[in-house]
């Protein structure tokens, strides 16, 4: 499912089975998988959204558009590498608040200290990160329960800080990250800069999903028994992802300073949006399977449901009840696909009397098991 | 050495017990602080303050348990809470006489919900999680769309149920000690209640050793929404008023789940019961009640939770983190004499 592989054809290495067969038969078999198919689900929505809205299709809103939605892609991407190693993290939308939060009270109107706050924040993130991690993997309590802890740690103190009211306002230089673009540029007559911080994080984790680190991530996802008796060292490959979410949620909560302004409500639910965009993405919860770009579709997909409810003028409050169909159905249909993908050549010969693949159906539930079980 | 080691195998501290020596050792500190504010921890009215503060949370982890040892989780029950109290309160409207039929109407309604959750889970084969955080959000437009405030209204006679109380304890906490007890008949003395255990730990060996694995999911979605509902009943007795807010400002779903795994719980499934629940339950209580008599900052009480709740689960998920392993350890020296005799 992933872009032809040189490095295997190159080699003169015999290519795994997936790669036997043409360029355009395994495009074909890649969209008919949830990660696949969830592209073609956005492209759907995108042309369902010009339809009710020709002026939505010019390039200009266009970019626009992403550059609104980086921060809630940015945010899945890091989520994604977490689910994939078959953990949850709760504690986003916490620190996406506590990140804007920092900015607003630190940062003040002077220009000077944007960079050493910047850095601040990066290091309180992998901070976060670090002791997600090591309380999931080390002290072996369920992802779920620290996350929770975390979230409802950093929440508490970010309200005290703040006495729940908005407090602090930004320099502008900083808001700029967040509002602002590279303006006249031909077609698209400007470039929003969290659309170019998006795109610049998609590749790094595109690079770092085809690195030992990322391919690790994912068999320690799949099955962390198997992993550990490889070799790799399971509690610093998880504390890693927790890292990466934990900074993601960092650099999301670093543009909406720009977009959405300094509130202790402002990452409110974010978690629970990154990962129904990471599972609209067909990424598996319990880990071992998903695409890095296909979450990133996931946020752009549930946008564009969005704005499509708009545009139809379905009322706000019912935005809640369509995402949750949504989900159901897309959870229930990948499930499916991911069953039928896999074994392509035996799924015709009797499936319905195999009995279940041990492999997916033991597989331990996502964020239930602790730490290396 | 290895006397030593059968010998604490065969008396383990079970984690219940732990939870209970945490709940003893809360009390203590909790005690102390509460005399060191010059105010008398054991006064009735004290008492009568805590016990009615385990009972919203703990019908929803009651229900929350059960879920859990099937091996799915319910993270739609605050939303249920609110639709119940509504409900409810919509067909009560102020009058005695309406009282049976709103509350027949609204645990109805629960349990259709539950029902829905639990096919979703068990013949749709979505992730607890995903079925019931959509489930919830379905349930959150709903009552977005359709009640602007509060609505309805309790009539005198069913604010009764949240009021009363014999001695110190009040009836809803009796309702919801009842309620555990006939879980545990359940899960104790019940083919669904051991078939629930079994699901729970390993759904395909259930599965090949003979259980039908769909009926237990599915009866334990349908129970967890209904005690979710009886929780909006008695908040409606409380307050007079449905709110269709209510469950969501409690953050009951995360907050029941954390109590669960503080109880000794299994997130994965398959191990725990409901006296663990309970007593996590009571630790975060009495937790509460010692914050508000020291009248800890309310925004610092959600830090100091969360770090109990990570602090005390840590203290025994160190304990059981290979639970089912146990059968392939080091054979004792009388197992492998019956080994090599074969």
């Amino acid at each position: 499912m992933t872009a032809p592989s040189a490095t295997v054809e190159g080699s003169g290495r015999t290519p795994i089975a997936a790669h036997r067969e043409t360029l355009g038969r395994r495009l074909l078999g890649a969209v008919a998988t949830p990660g696949g198919g969830v592209f073609v689900l956005t492209g759907l929505l995108l042309l369902a959204v010009i339809l009710s809205n020709p002026s939505f299709g010019e390039p200009g809103s266009l970019i626009r558009f992403v550059g609104r939605t980086a921060p809630i892609a940015i945010a899945a991407i890091g989520q994604y590498f977490v689910i994939v190693s078959g953990e949850f993290d709760l504690s986003m939308g916490a620190v996406v608040t506590t990140q804007v939060v920092m900015a607003g009270n630190l940062i003040g109107q002077d220009d000077g200290r944007v960079v050493p706050v910047l850095l601040l924040m990066l290091v309180v993130g992998a901070f976060i990160g670090v002791v997600n991690g090591v309380l999931t993997t080390l002290l072996k309590v369920p992802s779920f329960i620290v996350t929770l802890g975390t979230m409802l740690a950093l929440s508490g103190l970010v309200l005290y800080w703040t006495g729940g009211a908005a407090t602090g306002n930004p320099a502008d230089s900083f808001r700029q990250i967040g509002r602002g673009g590279i303006e006249d540029v031909p077609v698209l007559e400007v470039i929003p800069y969290p659309a170019l911080i998006l795109l610049a994080v998609a590749t790094a984790a595109v690079v770092l999903m085809r690195r030992p680190f990322g391919r690790t991530l994912i068999g320690a996802g799949d099955n962390p028994e198997a992993a550990r008796l490889a070799g790799s060292s399971l509690w610093w490959l998880k504390t890693r992802a927790f890292v990466l979410s934990s900074l993601a949620a960092t650099v999301a909560g670093i543009i909406l300073v720009g977009y959405a302004g300094v509130h202790p409500s402002v990452g409110r639910g974010y978690e629970f949006t990154a990962i129904t965009a990471v599972v609209l993405g067909g990424v598996v919860l319990g880990g071992g399977r998903g695409w890095v770009l296909s979450a990133a579709a996931g946020a752009f997909a549930l946008e564009l449901l969005f704005t499509l409810l708009n545009f139809r003028g379905v009322e706000s409050t019912w935005r809640d009840t369509v995402q949750g169909v949504i989900i159901i159905a897309a959870v229930a249909f990948a499930g499916r696909a991911w069953q039928a993908g896999r074994r392509p050549s035996r799924s015709r010969s009797g499936a319905a009397t195999a009995p279940p693949d041990p492999s997916t159906t033991t597989a331990p539930d996502p964020g239930t098991v602790k730490g290396e079980s | 050495m290895s006397a030593a080691r059968t010998a604490r195998r065969r008396t383990p501290l079970t984690s219940t017990g732990i939870v209970f020596i945490v709940l003893a050792l809360v009390v203590v500190v909790g005690a102390l602080l509460t005399a060191s504010a010059g105010r008398n921890f054991f006064s009735t009215g004290n008492l009568s303050t805590i016990l009615t503060g385990t009972s919203v949370l703990g019908f929803i982890a009651i229900g929350q348990t059960l879920v859990i040892l099937a091996g799915s989780l319910d993270l739609s029950v605050p939303f249920v809470t609110s639709l119940s109290s509504l409900v409810a309160g919509g067909i009560m409207a102020g009058q005695t006489s309406n009282v049976a039929a709103g509350v027949f109407m609204a645990l109805a309604v629960c349990a259709v919900i539950g029902l829905v959750n639990g096919l979703v889970v068990s013949l749709l084969d979505v992730h607890g999680f995903m079925a019931t955080l959509g489930m919830g959000l379905i349930i959150s437009g709903y009552l977005a769309s359709n009640y602007q405030g509060s609505h309805g209204s309790a009539p005198r006679s069913f604010r009764l149920v949240g009021a009363t109380r014999i001695g110190p304890v009040p009836i809803s906490v009796l309702i919801m000690l009842g309620c555990a007890v006939l879980a545990i008949l359940m899960l104790r003395r019940t083919r669904i209640g051991h078939h629930l255990y079994a699901v729970g730990g390993d759904r395909s060996v259930a599965r090949l050793s003979g259980v039908r694995t769909a009926p237990p999911v599915i009866v334990v979605h349908v129970l967890s929404s209904v005690l979710a509902g009886m929780a909006g009943l008695l908040l409606l007795a409380r307050l007079s008023v449905g709110s269709p807010t209510i469950g969501s400002q409690g953050g009951y779903d995360l907050m029941s789940i954390a109590a669960v795994v503080l109880g000794g719980t299994l997130l994965a499934g398959g191990k725990g019961n409901i006296l663990g629940t309970l007593g996590g339950v009571a630790i975060f209580a009495v937790l509460d009640n010692v914050m508000s008599v020291m009248s800890v900052n309310p925004f610092l009480k959600d830090v100091i939770r969360g770090l109990v709740i990570v602090v005390a689960v840590a203290v025994y998920a160190r304990r059981d983190a290979h639970p089912r392993l146990a059968r392939f350890d080091k054979p004792s020296l009388t197992d492998s004499v019956v080994q090599e005799a074969r």
